[in-house]
């Protein structure tokens, strides 16, 4: 009975929703909790939980999702150039643009599985970053990036009256300036949003709607014969089921996730590069997904914010805070330290990165979540609770992380 | 005429290095079966090698400048000439070509620790395992080149008597004004040697037929009471240091920098692909052919017709392959063609 309630979707909604929103308080503690981070934790949070529904589900590893991120991220800034500064239609045409991107190269990629798909989609995806360096500069504006210019025609804004009279016009939901103040009262009580924030609202509310999805999908039929893909195809396809359809489907679905994730990047800031794209870009979220915990619902949600966080306060560091931060030992142990340290901050970031990434993959390949999880029972067996279930297995039950069932 | 063996000629020689990068993914491959995503970076760190080389021959002493009388000026000596005078010199010059023999003992200490200090324990593990193992271990070497080489690319002059052009028009009586670096047409004839080399090796010696014997069916081979396990750690050093020759002998062609692995390892399993997953002479094959398709692309007529088509051209094809003829151009049937 218990079980069951903690299980039903409303309860995990209610409490991933109030977990999410009161993000900027209670990240506060650990200093992650300013607009822009907030902003990074929910986007990334977005493209990995996508990722994860191809990856983490059926087991095909792309190394091309970058180039949703980046279509969704060329689509956003084309509509706040040509239709409205509003991000709403940018979204969804971020969404729609960057499906029809995955469909097309879902349909080719998905013709092979295992190695093969994973170099078929890393080829699309250089070549998207190739063109859209070389011949596609009219549309992506090549190494400068896409951005907006004041004489753009925006013409559902013009139609609505809109002038934009000096500087450059910021993305607006409804008339509501993205980096803007809001105060407003809300049942009685006052509520302020401080400048940046109302982007991580949008940002969240989106993670809120995608998370739900996923959440639905991870619990549907269509996720079901998902993993059964992933545990094993040649059985499935013998009990009668064409498994591409399926395939391409979560594809699709992932590719817009990626879509929408690009869109609301552009929508915080509006400039679109084909940086974006680059195959580094979808290694990261590929880490994202396997340090939380491919194939869980929350795992790829955690290893993204585990990552913007620690790229952010890594990459921030330099050896004289090193000093300051050591600066409790004795001089000469001191030093020793910052020089340990110091090629693993700052520039030096990526060098963590990769460790992380190689100490993940080879101990804990189920990521956070089976961390946790090991975690959880140990402290069951310590304590003798053989009955009760921890809140974090009840998420994570609905997954099924068998590292012999890869697509072959 | 000219422009297309000019064209065939500058293929040859980027073809050259994809095809050594292609025959050491292939051996890793077909051998223990791994799927190494850092392969990339080993070409990447035999170009430093060579930086580093170069590095060590010309430590220096400050010593005082006799050239310039109106005050006391200082230049750096390399240790080197204070020692042998010309000869230092010389060796300076010479320092590319020196430091394959630097390369070699070093590229396959990194092969066979890697081999015995990761790879090994991702025999049974999942190919997205190992893809991602390695893919990080790639990210690693590279971040540790850039902390030590800094971020930009460093020039690698190649030894002053062969870095003006070859007068190739000239050898072959066409026409006179035809000319080509002669670092090139060595580059292209040292990759010849070197799969020449692999290839003799694989072929005519006893250790070399335990390979491929291996390869073909390790169980056997294993029942036999041969330890397959040694001779395949071995060749993943081999596909190291041929990977590690590359790039030294790549170094004065493309200035070394932090991330010109990742470029190439891209590519390269593009070739590997379309060579056939675990064929020798496919990625040979598939690696000159791709070079010279790259540089036919670039040419101004056709990138008129097919505007940035040098740019995706080696993507296309691969794609191409893999939805036409998924085994590859020589893959054997059956091998990994799913």
């Amino acid at each position: 009975m218990i079980k069951n309630f903690l299980k039903s979707t409303p309860l995990i909604m209610l409490v991933f929703s109030a977990v999410v929103l009161t993000a900027p308080i209670w990240l506060d503690p650990i200093g992650a909790s300013y607009p822009d981070l907030l902003q990074k934790f929910a986007i990334f949070g977005i493209f990995a939980v996508g990722y994860n529904l191809l990856f983490g589900l059926t087991g095909y590893l792309s190394f091309g999702h970058a180039t949703f991120l980046g279509v969704g991220s060329y689509t956003a800034v084309w509509s706040f150039k040509l239709l409205s500064m509003n991000i709403i239609p940018a979204m969804i045409l971020a969404i729609i643009v960057s499906g029809i991107f995955a469909l097309i190269i879902g349909f080719f990629s998905l013709r092979r599985s295992g190695i093969y798909f994973s170099i078929l989609t890393l080829a699309f995806a250089q070549m998207a970053y190739s063109l859209a360096y070389s011949v596609l500069t009219p549309i992506t504006n090549g190494e400068t990036g896409l951005q907006l210019a004041q004489q753009d025609p925006r013409i559902l804004d013009s139609l609505a009256g809109v002038v934009v009279k000096d500087g450059l016009p910021s993305p607006n939901i409804f008339g509501l300036a993205i980096p803007r103040e809001l105060s407003f009262n809300l049942f009685g009580l006052d509520v302020n949003i401080g400048a940046g924030y109302l982007g991580f609202y949008v940002a969240a509310i989106m993670l809120i709607i995608v998370f739900y999805i996923s959440l639905k999908i991870f619990r549907s039929a269509f996720g079901l014969k998902l993993l059964a893909i992933k545990s094993n195809q040649t059985r499935m396809k013998y009990t009668g089921f064409n498994t591409r359809p399926y395939l391409l489907t979560a594809f699709v679905i992932s590719g817009m996730y990626a879509g929408l994730a690009g869109g609301l990047l552009a929508s915080i800031d509006p400039l679109a590069g084909a940086e974006r794209m680059q195959w580094t870009a979808s290694g990261e979220v590929v880490l994202m997904t396997i340090l939380g915990g491919a194939g869980t619902l929350i795992g790829p949600l955690l290893g993204a914010t585990i990552i913007k966080y620690l790229e952010n306060i890594f990459s921030a560091l330099n050896p004289t805070e090193l000093h300051s931060i050591f600066s409790f030992m004795p001089e000469g142990l001191q030093n020793i330290m910052v020089t340990i340290v110091a090629p693993f901050v700052g520039e030096g970031w990526h060098l963590t990165l990769g460790l992380l990434f190689m100490i993940i993959v080879i101990f804990l390949p189920g990521g956070v979540m089976e961390g946790l999880r090991h975690l959880g029972n140990l402290v069951k067996r310590l304590f003798g609770f053989n009955k009760t279930e921890s809140s974090i297995e009840s998420i994570s039950s609905v997954s099924n992380t068998s590292p012999e069932g890869e697509a072959k | 005429m000219d422009a297309i063996l000019i064209q065939i000629l500058n293929g040859l020689d980027k073809g050259g290095a994809y095809a050594l990068i292609a025959l050491g993914l292939t051996l890793t491959f077909g051998t223990l079966g791994i799927v190494n995503f850092a392969h990339g970076a080993l070409f990447m760190l035999g170009s430093f090698c060579a930086v580093l080389f170069n590095k060590l021959l010309t430590l220096s002493v400050k010593v005082k400048d006799e050239s310039i009388t109106f005050f006391d000026a200082y230049k750096d000596q390399p240790y080197l000439e204070t020692w042998f005078g010309e000869t230092g010199t010389a060796i300076i010059d010479y320092s590319v070509p020196l430091s394959i023999l630097f390369a070699i003992p070093v590229m396959l200490l990194i092969g066979i620790i890697m081999e015995r200090g990761l790879i090994k324990h991702f025999y049974k593990r999942a190919h997205a395992d190992q893809i991602l193992v390695t893919f990080g271990l790639a990210i690693v070497m590279q971040e540790i080149v850039r902390h030590f080489f800094g971020a930009n690319p460093i020039p690698m002059p190649p030894p002053d008597i062969v870095s003006g052009s070859a007068p190739i028009g000239a050898f072959l009586g066409i026409n006179e004004n035809l000319v080509y670096p002669w670092w090139r047409l060595i580059y292209l004839c040292f990759s010849l040697v070197i799969i020449f080399i692999v290839f003799a090796f694989l072929k005519y010696t006893t250790f070399g037929m335990v390979v491929r014997a291996g390869m073909a069916d390790r169980e056997t081979v294993e029942l036999l009471g041969i330890n397959v396990q040694r001779r395949f750690t071995i060749v993943f050093g081999i596909a190291t240091v041929v990977a590690g020759l590359a790039g030294v002998m790549y170094a004065p062609i493309l200035p070394p920098d932090y991330h010109m692995g990742m470029d190439f390892l891209v590519l390269s399993f593009v070739v590997v692909v379309v060579g056939g997953m675990g064929s020798l002479p496919g990625a040979v094959f598939a690696g000159f052919l791709l070079g010279i398709l790259q540089s036919f692309a670039s040419m101004n007529e056709i990138k008129s017709i097919f505007p940035g088509i040098d740019q995706i051209i080696i993507y296309l094809v691969a794609v191409i392959i893999l939805l036409v003829r998924p085994r590859g151009l020589m893959g054997r049937e059956g091998v990994f063609e799913d």
